[in-house]
């Protein structure tokens, strides 16, 4: 069997609290051993030199769009995976609106087998809640769970209908499947392109307030509350919807939640020449709900997970007007080194910013992988923490190149991703193969 | 004299000076306006486009006048007749005007910031914003400046208040900025349901009550009432509104004597201004209509690249 032993890193792994000078020894598709420097032997093991680099669990993404089926001219599975491992994931999961639908179990098979075929990464798929994400009848959720599907969410569409709700929290409670909600009162945020604010008005365009996703959010704690359900809150915005899962959490209401990278790092300000990359939903929010967020960060045990939100989208659907411009950018590729800067911060440490990126949505989502454990699947993210450059648009692995970082100087990066044992990135050399 | 931009998209973007340059260059410019023959042969062999999305009558005349009356060539694009419809997105139709290398091209969009679009990718056209959205409607603030400064002769300390549907007025907007930077100071009055967010951060008084917003004020601009913006009515009836936000001569015998009454048009009489007040002795309604064309022959000239002023 293969070996290879990365040695002279600095490991981190949150699962088993360690973080030092530590070897870890693969074999085949497994961990073998992970041992304090040099106590590894293995002489006929493949050596990767991880000098001062950080040895991490493999990042895992519980939010992306791959776009396949449906809107491949946005994003396939396998560019979408390609810019995941090239941005240190070796998971990602995909949301369900493709087109078709990810509703029934025809549509996660193909997903299953287009990843197996011509994926650089794991991924795992979220089916709809709803048929045709349409908020009318339930999908087929005990069938999407049966052909892997992880969670269940109709996402952008949310599920305005209380009861509708209610039903999909009770039935995927009995198939133990988390249900992902993108909490928006439609009703307060029709029309509106972006955070409410001062921004908003003098840039003449609708704006969407905070309360559109506090009240969303609050309703699904209380019908999590009301079904023993487990509700995970994606992309969470504002400072009332941080203190709401808090308090639900305190009261051992079983609700987890995620932030992205653009939620910690960027505010409405940017949107000052109506530049449609910082067109999100929930939209870019105000400098004291990015401070929430941080102290939040800081406070840990209320962010469960990092997750990109990738949506990668096409210059017609982004070059255009900033009211008729889809939402949502690209992240895969630049989530690493924007949390790299909470941390060079003091915003939050080495280890628990890890931990959001691998046991933590490991544990919402009921994944075996995030761990460095012995016997656990190989995966694993090596990244040089100081590695300075220049996001630059031509060189992004995407198919869609929607970001605002773009020319933004960032420090921090994947240096090599390992999936089952096997390296799928390394970057001297790029994307160096399918996992499967 | 020239303005060292290349787009026009916006009063929040101009200096003093630069308002001051554009209203010193429409007054030359009015004159040609009272002339037996109105046409001067200052922007000769300039192609100016009038790319207008959405309906306007006054503002696309108006600009469409104020080029010809400099001799450039004036071509209006109205989106209803154009690929628009057939599914042409805003930007491959800028790219395929400006292959034909137009010098300027004004546009009127319904999406607030359509103007900055346009500007971002046609390096070599000069954008005149006509109205984008709720943003602004830069050419209309400077034709009311230009009508008060006729009156008034100074602005500095004047108080003006605007009174109406200020959430979805680009009017509104540019005239707030126009009147800060030439030194007045301006009041907005409307129930709360049609003031927009954090809009007291734009240096303004904020006032729910009419009669209270109005104490004072030099000038009055009654913003019209667009119903066609409004999803959900901000206030029950028209006829409540009219009530208690619109201009009557009760109200306006509470003014100062000198009071200057505005409005950007269309009127809708009867709802925001009495009908007797659009046409009586206060009123500069008309007055702004014809200003209109001779800031509108300033912004083309001092946008066109031509540095002689030629009338």
């Amino acid at each position: 069997m293969k070996k290879t032993l990365i040695k002279n890193g600095r490991l981190i792994d949150p699962s088993q609290g360690i973080d030092g000078a530590f070897d870890l020894l693969i074999s085949g598709d497994k961990i073998a051993q992970v041992a304090p420097q040099g106590r590894t032997s293995a002489a006929d093991a493949e050596i990767i030199d991880a000098k001062g680099m950080v040895v991490s669990p493999g990042f895992i993404d519980m939010h992306t769009h791959l776009r396949e089926p449906g809107f491949e001219y946005k994003e396939t599975i396998a560019s979408g995976t390609a810019a995941a491992v090239s941005g240190g994931f070796t998971s990602v999961c995909c949301m369900a609106n493709t087109d078709p639908v990810n509703d029934n179990a025809s549509v996660t098979d193909y997903i299953n087998r287009k990843a197996h075929d011509s994926g650089f990464c794991r991924v795992y798929p979220i089916g709809a809640v709803t048929k045709g994400l349409k908020g009318e009848e339930l999908a087929s959720i005990a069938e999407l769970k049966t052909s892997g599907c992880v969670a269940i969410s109709d996402d952008g569409n949310t599920l305005q209908d209380g009861n509708m709700m209610r039903l999909a929290l009770s039935y995927a409670k009995g198939f133990d499947l988390p249900v992902i909600t993108h909490s928006m009162d439609k009703s307060l945020s029709e029309n509106g392109h972006m955070n409410e604010s001062f921004m908003s008005t003098k840039l003449g365009i609708k704006g969407i307030p905070n309360a559109a996703e506090d009240i969303m959010i609050a309703r699904d704690i209380m019908l999590a509350e009301l079904t023993g359900a487990h509700v995970h809150v994606a992309h969470l915005s504002t400072r009332q919807g941080i203190r709401l899962v808090k308090e639900a959490k305190q009261r051992g209401i079983k609700v987890t939640c995620e932030v992205t990278p653009h939620h910690f790092t960027l505010t409405d300000a940017s949107l000052s020449d109506y530049n449609t990359n910082f067109k999100m939903s929930p939209p870019l929010r105000s400098a004291d709900d990015v401070r929430a967020i941080k102290e939040a960060l800081s406070e840990k045990n209320i962010f469960d997970a990092i997750a990109t939100d990738h949506a990668p989208h096409g210059i017609i659907d982004k070059e255009i007007e900033f009211d008729k411009a889809a939402s949502g950018i690209i992240g895969l590729e630049t989530a690493l080194p924007l949390a790299l800067a909470l941390v060079r911060d003091g915003v939050l440490g080495l280890d628990e910013m890890i931990r959001l990126f691998t046991m933590g949505p490991a544990g919402v989502l009921g994944l075996s992988g995030g761990t460095l454990k012995e016997g656990a699947a190989a995966d694993i993210t090596i990244f040089d923490p100081d590695h300075a450059w220049v996001l630059d648009r031509r060189r992004i692995v995407s198919k869609s190149k929607n970001s605002p970082f773009i020319d933004m100087p960032l420090k921090g990066r994947a240096i090599k991703t390992i999936v089952s044992g096997k390296l799928v990135f390394d970057a001297m050399r790029g994307q160096t193969g399918v996992h499967s | 004299m020239n303005l060292d931009r290349k787009d026009m998209l916006g009063i929040e973007d101009l200096s003093r000076k630069e308002i001051e340059i554009i209203l010193e260059t429409a007054n030359k410019f009015a004159e040609v306006t009272n002339r037996p023959i109105k046409k001067v042969p200052t922007l000769r062999g300039k192609t100016v486009i009038c790319l207008f999305f959405e309906n306007s009558t006054r503002t696309r005349t108006s600009f469409e006048i104020a080029g010809k009356r400099l001799s450039a060539d004036v071509v209006n694009v109205s989106a209803q007749a154009s690929s628009v419809k057939k599914g042409e997105t805003l930007l491959d139709t800028a790219k395929n005007l400006q292959a034909m290398h137009p010098d300027i091209i004004v546009c009127r969009h319904s999406s607030a910031g359509a103007c900055h679009v346009l500007a971002r990718y046609l390096k070599n056209t000069s954008i005149i914003n006509a109205g984008d959205g709720a943003h602004e409607h830069p050419s209309q603030a400077l034709l009311d400046m230009m009508t008060v400064m006729q009156v008034k002769k100074k602005v500095d300390g004047l108080k003006v208040a605007i009174v109406g549907d200020i959430t979805h007025s680009r009017v509104a907007r540019s005239n707030i900025y126009c009147f800060q930077k030439m030194g007045a100071s301006v009041a907005v009055v409307g129930p709360p349901s049609m003031l927009p967010c954090s809009i007291k951060d734009m240096g303004v008084d904020v006032y729910y009550n009419l009669k209270e917003g109005l104490k004072g004020a030099d000038i009055v601009m009654m913003l019209r009432i667009q119903q066609e913006r409004i999803s959900h009515s901000p206030f029950p009836t028209l006829r409540e509104y009219s009530r208690h936000y619109g201009l009557n001569n009760e109200t306006i015998s509470t003014l100062k004597k000198d009071v200057l009454i505005m409005h950007p048009g269309p009127v809708n009489r009867g709802v925001e201004i009495d009908p007797d007040i659009a046409d009586g002795p206060y009123s500069l309604i008309l007055s702004q209509v014809t200003n209109g064309v001779a800031v509108r022959m300033a912004l083309l000239y001092l946008f066109s690249g031509v540095k002689t002023l030629d009338i």
